[in-house]
Formats: C-alpha cells, structure tokens, sequence
C-alpha cells in the first residue's frame, strides 16, 4: 500500500477527535476574547491539547511568564516521558526527527509506539495528518464561534470529558490502579488544602514524592 | 500585549519538555526516570480530571448534578464501547443539555 494512505488511514481514528477538541478550543478561545489568529498560533506552536484549553484560562485570567511556564511544566510533564519511550525508536529518523519529536502529542504517541511500521517518513505523515486535523478544527470552532445561531454554553465539559475517558480507558487497560488513584487522591488533598487558585503545583509535588516513596513497592506489582 | 507572550513561553516549554529527554538520556536511561515514565502519566490523568472539576461548588447553584450526571455517562460509554470520541461526544452534548434543564 502507498505509505501515504496506508499513513492517513492510520490517523484517521483522531480525526473526528482532533476536529471535536479542536473546535471547543477554538469556540472557547473566542468566546475569551481572542480570535482565529490566536487559535492559529498556538495551535501551530503549542500543539498540547489540554495544555491549550487550559492556556486559555492563564491569558484571561492574566498570568505571569514565570506561573505559565511551572503549569506548563505541570500539565505537560507527560510528554517527558512520552519522549523517553520513544528514543529507541526515534534513533536514525534522520530529517524527520525533529517534527516527530515537536509533534509527539498523546494521541500521535498513542498510535506510533504501538505501530510496527518504522518507516520514518510513514511515521512524520501520522503526526503531520494529526497537526493538520488539530489545527484545521481549531480554526473552524474560532470562526463558528462567532456566527453559531445557538449558545456554545457548556462546551467546555469537552476537556473534562476527554480526561475522565482516558482515565476510564487507562484504568481498564492497567492492572495497577495505584498511580491513578495516587493523582486523583493527592490533587484532591492539594485542593482541599490550597485552594482552585494554588493547588497545581503542589499537587504535582505531592504526586512524585508518593510516587517516589512506593517506588519498590510498585516496581515489584 | 501580554497574551502573544504567554503563548510563546506555552509553546517553547511544551517543546523543551519534548526535546528535552532526546538530548539528556539518548544514551541511557536512568531506572529513576524509567519508573516516573511507567507510574506519571495516569497519575497526570487523574490529576487532570481533578483540575477540570476544581470550580464545581456542591453547595450552590447546580450542586455540581450536571458534572456528575454527565461524568458517569463519559464512564459508561468508554467502558462500554471504548471509544473515546464517542464517550466526548455524547457527555458533552449532556452536560449541554443538563445545564439547561
């Protein structure tokens, strides 16, 4: 098969998803107050799908350099480890290396790590084709936004509803529930304690050093 | 104009993060990083579900019913028919709906 369809057939399962969660960026980052040339840029540039919903809170609600960066951080410390898990399979990619690695969303990472094709040019035309959905529904959603004849009151549920499917379908694969648990617990506590203002980045903390602490214990589960 | 810049610091922490592990340990891994590598990302998602839901005030207003309603439906569907798109879809379009009633 031609590795440019047999490529795009591979990224079709994100295409409505990329197009759905697109367009809620986009809709949402209008009804903020900032228009299809924003919902461009940092879909283009950011490429982070829950770290831009969230982007949207740190521009309206006017925060610092240095706090955008920490919850970046925070947000996005997975693809850390997205990273780490693909550098055996990275190696040699040659040209393509650097987009595979800048395009290494979940999604695209969910479908190359698991694929037997190593192909590299098959592998850039995966996360390319999920660029192109990402970006094409953000720009959709921040058009419509302005001329839906309905309210779009409520979309945002969609970033929710993304992260509690990916814990259900994670919680379903794993047979060890205890990192989950281990997030849900300690963000919970952190809440509880800091407040919906602070409570990020201790959480964060709080999630590693437990981590850290049952390290042996989850080494031998 | 503050928000050109928090996009720009967005999106070059988002690639440092990316980068980062190719330049460090393309050589070898530590076990330390390993272990996170296995455990953070679900411990992230938890997280994650957690800060969406972080404005929702159980004592007031809607008592946080929509988000529980519709959070359940997202469950079931992906427990059901494992398809995400599916389960986002519909939990969105009732969580619209409910909010309404």
């Amino acid at each position: 098969m031609n590795i440019v369809k047999k490529a795009f057939l591979r990224s079709v399962p994100v295409m409505a998803g990329y197009m759905v969660l697109g367009m809620g960026f986009g809709i949402m980052l209008k009804d903020a107050g900032y228009g299809v040339i924003y919902a461009l840029a940092m879909s283009l540039l950011i490429y982070a799908g829950s770290m831009q919903y969230v982007g949207i809170g740190l521009i309206t609600g006017g925060a610092t350099v240095l706090t955008t960066v920490i919850t970046t951080f925070m947000v996005n410390a997975r693809h850390l480890f997205y990273s780490i898990s693909m550098i055996g399979k990275y190696k040699g990619a040659g040209k393509y290396k650097p987009y595979l690695i800048f395009a290494l969303t979940d999604e695209t990472y969910s479908l190359l790590s698991s694929d037997p094709e190593s192909d590299n040019r098959y592998r850039f035309l995966v996360s390319m084709f999920n660029h192109i959905y990402w970006v094409l529904g953000s720009v959709i959603g921040s058009a419509l936004g302005a001329v839906l004849p309905f309210s779009t009151k409520g979309i945002e549920f969609s970033m929710t509803a993304l992260f509690i499917a990916s814990f259900t379908e994670q919680w379903i694969e794993s047979k060890d529930h205890i990192p989950a648990l281990t997030g849900i617990l300690c963000t919970v506590f952190s809440l509880v304690l800091f407040g919906p203002d602070r409570f990020l980045i201790p959480a964060m903390l709080l999630i590693t050093l437990v981590l850290t602490l049952i390290r042996s214990r989850e080494e031998k589960a | 104009m503050r928000a050109p810049i928090l996009i720009l610091a967005m999106a070059l922490t988002t690639c440092a993060l990316r980068f980062l592990p190719f330049l460090v340990f393309s050589k070898k891994t530590p076990k330390y990083i390993k272990y996170l590598g296995k455990v953070l990302p679900s411990a992230m998602i938890g997280l994650l579900v957690v800060y969406c839901l972080k404005d929702v005030d159980i004592s007031s207003g809607s008592h946080g019913i929509p988000e529980l309603i519709a959070g359940i439906l997202v469950v079931a569907l992906q427990a059901i028919k494992r398809n995400a798109v599916l389960s986002i879809l519909f939990g969105t379009a009732a969580y619209m709906l409910l909010i309404r009633i």
